[in-house]
């Protein structure tokens, strides 16, 4: 990842942590918005966790990672701790690639 | 990543004792926990093949953990660097509105509005969120974001030194690590049965998609499934038709 990118990234996301305190005497934001972004919020992080559980390239990444992914789902709808979830999420895929599963 | 709404319940009745130990203890808790999760970033991105500067200077820069994880997960999958820094924005369209929450709370002094900018994560926003006085909840969004930005960024850099011991990123199952973390910080955010129509609908987009679309590319189209909110809004107010 350049370095122009983490930049850009890093400047746009300043660009909305400082909208609200620049902008608060004139601007107030739509109603509703709150509701959207939230939810724009969940669906993209879903989106990310699907195509990378499930794709390599262009392809299937085969059945250990989104075994692994699953299984950390399952936790984290437990409300399992965060390094539970993680460890879990690994020590499955590696297990199954162990057995032989890819 | 914590929602604000939800930590407000945890705030529990008055103490007898002075505001800043339960305050410092809440904050130290939640560092401890994000502290795992900056941790995990650092070591995930450099296993991933990352140089170590990367996951520093986004921590430094950009301080929003999904976005990092984002962002990084895209890059390392292949996608554009312009792919990436799209997923990552999208995801911190959320703290717009933060911004406008502790307004008040950052103060009139250019340098303290910002330098209140950078600080302004769920987690800061929730401290403040839970106080009733403004100036208790002047000094949990300090004190929460002053700690955890050192914290985060010390707990990167450490996971980045575990993560460049690491040879063998598949045999130790961490490519599934990237995708665990980022169902992890989801979860929380999805309460009803719309969002989670949206996200499911997202999803199948944007996997359908990813064999025939540039890499990262299919995660901005996961969008569309947004507009079944909107179709299922209605309903929920007009006890339902179709």
């Amino acid at each position: 990842m350049p370095l122009v990118a983490i930049i850009a990234l890093a400047g746009i996301t300043y660009a909305f942590r400082l909208a609200g305190p620049l902008l608060r005497d004139r601007v107030r934001l739509p109603k509703g918005a709150d509701g959207l972004i939230t939810a724009a919020t969940a669906v993209l992080l879903v989106s990310l966790a699907a195509t990378q559980a499930l794709t390599q390239g262009h392809g299937f990444a085969g059945w250990a990672r989104p075994a692994g992914v699953a299984v950390a789902g399952l936790l984290a709808a437990r409300k399992a701790p965060f390094p539970v979830i993680v460890i879990a999420a690994a020590a499955t895929a590696a297990l199954l690639r162990l057995a032989g599963v890819s | 990543m914590r929602r604000p709404r939800r930590t407000s319940a945890t705030s529990g009745p008055a103490s007898p004792f002075p505001a800043t130990t339960p305050l410092l203890r809440d904050v130290s808790l939640i560092c401890v926990a994000d502290g795992i999760v900056a941790a995990s970033f650092g070591a995930i991105s450099v296993a991933g093949g990352l140089p170590w500067w990367v996951p520093v200077a986004m921590s430094l820069l950009v301080f929003a953990g999904g976005a990092q994880f984002a962002a990084t997960s895209v890059v390392l999958a292949g996608g554009s660097p312009v792919a990436a820094v799209a997923a990552g924005a999208l995801l911190n369209t959320r703290l717009a509105p933060y911004g406008f929450t502790v307004a008040s709370i950052t103060g009139r002094n250019w340098w303290t509005r910002l330098a209140g900018a950078q600080l302004t994560t769920d987690e800061s926003v929730a401290f403040a969120l839970r106080e009733t006085d403004e100036g208790q909840a002047r000094r949990a969004f300090w004190t929460c974001g002053a700690i955890l930005y050192a914290a985060w960024n010390v707990c990167v850099v450490l996971g980045v030194l575990a993560g460049t011991a690491i040879r063998n990123t598949a045999a130790f199952g961490l490519d599934a690590t990237f995708p665990a973390v980022l169902l992890a910080l989801a979860l929380p955010t999805i309460r009803d049965q719309r969002t989670r129509i949206a996200s499911g609908a997202g999803a199948a987009i944007a996997v359908a998609l990813t064999p025939v679309l540039p890499a990262g590319l299919p995660v901005l189209t996961s969008l569309a499934g947004l507009p079944l909110l909107a179709r299922a809004a209605p309903k929920r107010r007009n006890g339902g038709e179709d």
